[in-house]
């Protein structure tokens, strides 16, 4: 055992006293001292992981037991924390890229009062530790319960403008959203622990590889799992919390888009790799679903003009990458996208929060334009960004989605061509915001153009770190064929097991050329139609349909959200007011009209009562004549 | 004399008082219709003593022969107590409400 591990605890710890600290003082923290201590509390656990990560790197793994969690008869949780290569992996992006966000959100919500900013870093830290905990966590219910925190806070924190019944609204549709999903997972919990009694990862994937679960059992475990990744890294049918999510403040969004929640289904999977690996149904539905919601969002993002809409429909596309990838069975690649999309989509989230930052609160791109003049880094950054999404050779973006693409064309032809169709579509709606947004003429007010500035430096060194990462991020996984070693590949391979392509270096030259010269084509395409970009009239037909994300919100409001209502309106106006209500009033009523009836028996004549007692004997005196 | 006179003498004197306290309103009238009531039964319990002596159950053991005619006595005994206390009812009542008539004593209604 080293040493190391035995600090491990303190990883999810010290977010958990920055949130208690940051939570319980927040009337009597200064605003500087909350976000030093925010900060501070995850750049310890990112050093503690960095740390952890080296002993790990060596080979050094553990599963360390901490203490018991549940211990019954019929079935023993520990609360164990599973360090291996995989958990650190997330542990680094998750509090590294989450400590960047700490300190450009100290900047970025300078405006705050006293205490809602103490508020903003407690939950902050606070979502930090339910992500640690998840990916820590040695079995599936530590899992478990990351994942319902991390659904929490999500809430806590897209609903942080509360006064706003918008932004509350957002916050609730993601909540219950998550909690269909987390659903579907508790029902995997479930099968899982009737089946053979343990929800540790260890022993469920030894059953599993023993072929001790049968075929219906391992297809309904994981299909629920994945269930439950739908929800929580919005996939088709439960995506759509993920773009009203944009209502919490911009640093928040880069959180959960880049290093937590929605890879958190990633995560899940890829450490299930086991149980997923024997369910080709499951890996059908998986591949299905992921290519579907890759294309499907990133046809809406085409249409949309806020900016953040757009990096919250980009998201949900390359999560249907990473899935595309999941389903095909290559976990590596679906991890090293997460790994270069958090680098580059923090990198764009950031950077649109500090365009808003300094278009005072527009996020409508259709009043911007020009803003390269006038903040140099943040439109550097943002363009590497870009190129990193959009897959030009040499940025990191480039290297996992091509190895998903490579994955998807050995399976079939035609999830390669969509595939492919779905980048050029995310290299062309990435360009229109980038050349929409900072090039050609400034469309604003003009007390907008006079407030443009670059952001404070809290801002932007956190842009020039994750912009250096977006480029150089991509060379942990360069492939053979362009003769690399693909170190992650490598490093993966104890937890992860990694396929073979059967794919000759020639094909890959030629995938990686045709999808090269079609992103170019498409970024080029971009360039010509939005160079002279002036506000559209309203769009029709196609581009409608677009705009409005093909009216997925409002077929939902139709077939889920009115029916429940409806039946919610008859339960209460009928059921409650004739049924319940007739019932328990209806008691009242008989007693009080009973009591009044018999209120007359009370005469309060003394011969009355005589009378009544004579009458009574005579009764009696009569009963016992007759027996 | 036939047991049956006995019964009818003591039934009719029963009647005549539960009739009394039915439909008399004075106080004093009631209380005495209902040792009026005690009495009838006493006098059933003393008949009923005198025939039980004769048989020839009670003539094997004459220790238990004439329990009920002391029994009676008895029974006066707590009558004339309860007399004091009914009756010092009555004064009190008298000197609550300036009349013994039962029908007023109706403050509990309502």
């Amino acid at each position: 055992m080293n040493n190391i591990f035995k600090l491990i605890w303190l990883i999810p710890v010290l977010p958990l006293i920055g949130f208690l600290i940051n939570g319980l003082g927040r009337k009597s923290l200064s605003k500087k001292t909350s976000g030093i201590l925010a900060s501070a509390v995850i750049l310890g656990s990112f050093i503690l992981s960095l740390l952890t990560f080296i002993q790990v790197n060596q080979g050094v793994t553990s599963n360390v037991h901490l203490f018991n969690f549940i211990h019954l008869n019929s079935l023993k949780v520990a609360f164990d924390f599973k360090i291996d290569q995989l958990s650190v992996l997330f542990l680094m992006i998750i509090t590294g890229v989450g400590f960047l966000i700490h300190v450009y959100s100290t900047a970025y919500m300078h405006e705050e009062e006293g205490k809602d900013f103490a508020k903003y870093f407690a939950y902050l830290n606070l979502f930090v530790f339910s992500m640690l905990l998840l990916v820590m966590g040695g079995n599936y219910l530590i899992m478990f319960i990351g994942w319902e925190g991390v659904g929490l806070c999500s809430y806590l924190l897209i609903g942080y403008w509360f006064r706003n019944t918008a932004y509350t609204n957002a916050a609730k549709k993601a909540f219950v959203m998550n909690r269909i999903g987390d659903l579907g997972f508790l029902l995997a919990l479930f099968w899982l622990i009737s089946k053979i009694g343990t929800v540790q990862y260890d022993e469920v994937f030894d059953v599993a590889n023993l072929a001790k679960l049968s075929n219906i059992d391992i297809t309904g475990i994981t299909l629920l799992l994945f269930v439950g990744a739908t929800g929580k890294s919005a996939q088709i049918p439960l995506f759509t919390w993920l773009p009203d999510a944009m209502a919490g403040p911009t640093p928040v969004s880069a959180l959960i888009h880049a290093a937590t929640m929605v890879t958190a289904g990633i995560y899940m999977i890829a450490r299930s790799n086991a149980l997923f690996s024997l369910a080709h149904e499951t890996q059908t539905v998986i591949t299905i679903v992921g290519l579907a919601t890759a294309l499907f969002a990133a046809s809406i993002a085409i249409k949309q003009n806020d900016i953040k809409k757009i990096l919250a429909y980009s998201t949900v596309s390359q999560l249907g990458f990473m899935f595309l990838a999941l389903g095909t069975g290559n976990y590596v690649a679906a991890v090293f996208h997460v790994l270069t999309h958090a680098f580059f989509k923090a990198l764009m989230f950031l950077g649109s929060g500090s365009v808003i930052h300094a278009m005072g609160g527009e996020q409508d791109i259709r009043k911007m334009g020009g803003l390269h003049k006038h903040m140099k880094i943040t439109s550097i950054t943002f363009f590497i960004g870009c190129l990193a999404i959009a897959g030009i050779p040499g940025f990191s973006g480039f290297f996992s989605k091509d190895e998903i693409l490579a994955s998807a064309f050995s399976h079939s032809v035609v999830l390669y061509s969509i595939a492919l169709f779905t980048a050029l579509l995310t290299a062309f709606y990435m360009f229109r915001l980038y050349i929409i947004t900072f090039t050609g003429t400034f469309r604003g007010t003009n007390d907008q153009k006079h407030h443009l500035h670059e952001s404070p430096k809290a801002m932007t060194i956190p842009l020039l770190i994750l912009a250096l990462l977006s480029i150089i991020g991509g060379y942990i996984g360069v492939p053979e064929a362009l003769g690399g070693h693909h170190y992650l590949s490598a490093y993966l391979s104890p937890v992860v097991e990694s396929v073979e392509h059967h794919l000759t270096n020639s094909t890959e030259y030629l995938l990686m050329g045709l999808s090269t010269i079609l992103v170019l084509v498409a970024i080029l395409y971009a360039w010509v139609k939005y160079k002279n970009y002036q506000i559209e009239p309203e769009a029709k037909g196609l581009g409608k349909v677009l705009q409005n994300k093909w009216y997925v919100d409002e077929l939902y409001q139709k077939i889920i959200v009115n029916p429940l209502n409806a039946v919610a309106n008859f339960f209460n106006n009928i059921i409650e007011t004739k049924l319940i209500d007739g019932a328990v009033n209806g008691v009242g009523k008989g007693i009080n009209y009973g009591s009044r009836q018999l209120r007359w028996l009370q005469s309060g004549q003394v011969g009355a009562y005589v009378l009544l007692m004579v009458i009574g004997i005579l009764i009696l005196f009569f009963i016992q004549l007759i027996l | 004399m036939d047991i049956k006179a006995y019964i009818a003498l003591s039934l009719s004197l029963f009647i005549i008082g539960i009739i009394g306290v039915l439909i008399r309103r004075n106080a004093i009238i009631i209380f005495m219709c209902i040792e009026l009531m005690l009495n009838a039964v006493n006098l059933l319990l003393v008949a009923f003593s005198k025939m039980h002596a004769l048989s020839p159950v009670a003539k094997a053991s004459l220790d238990y022969a004439s329990d009920a005619q002391i029994f009676v006595f008895f029974i006066m005994v707590v009558a004339a107590a309860e007399v004091t206390v009914g009756l010092a009812i009555i004064v009190m009542m008298y000197r609550n409400v300036h009349t013994v008539d039962v029908n007023f004593l109706n403050r509990l209604k309502n």
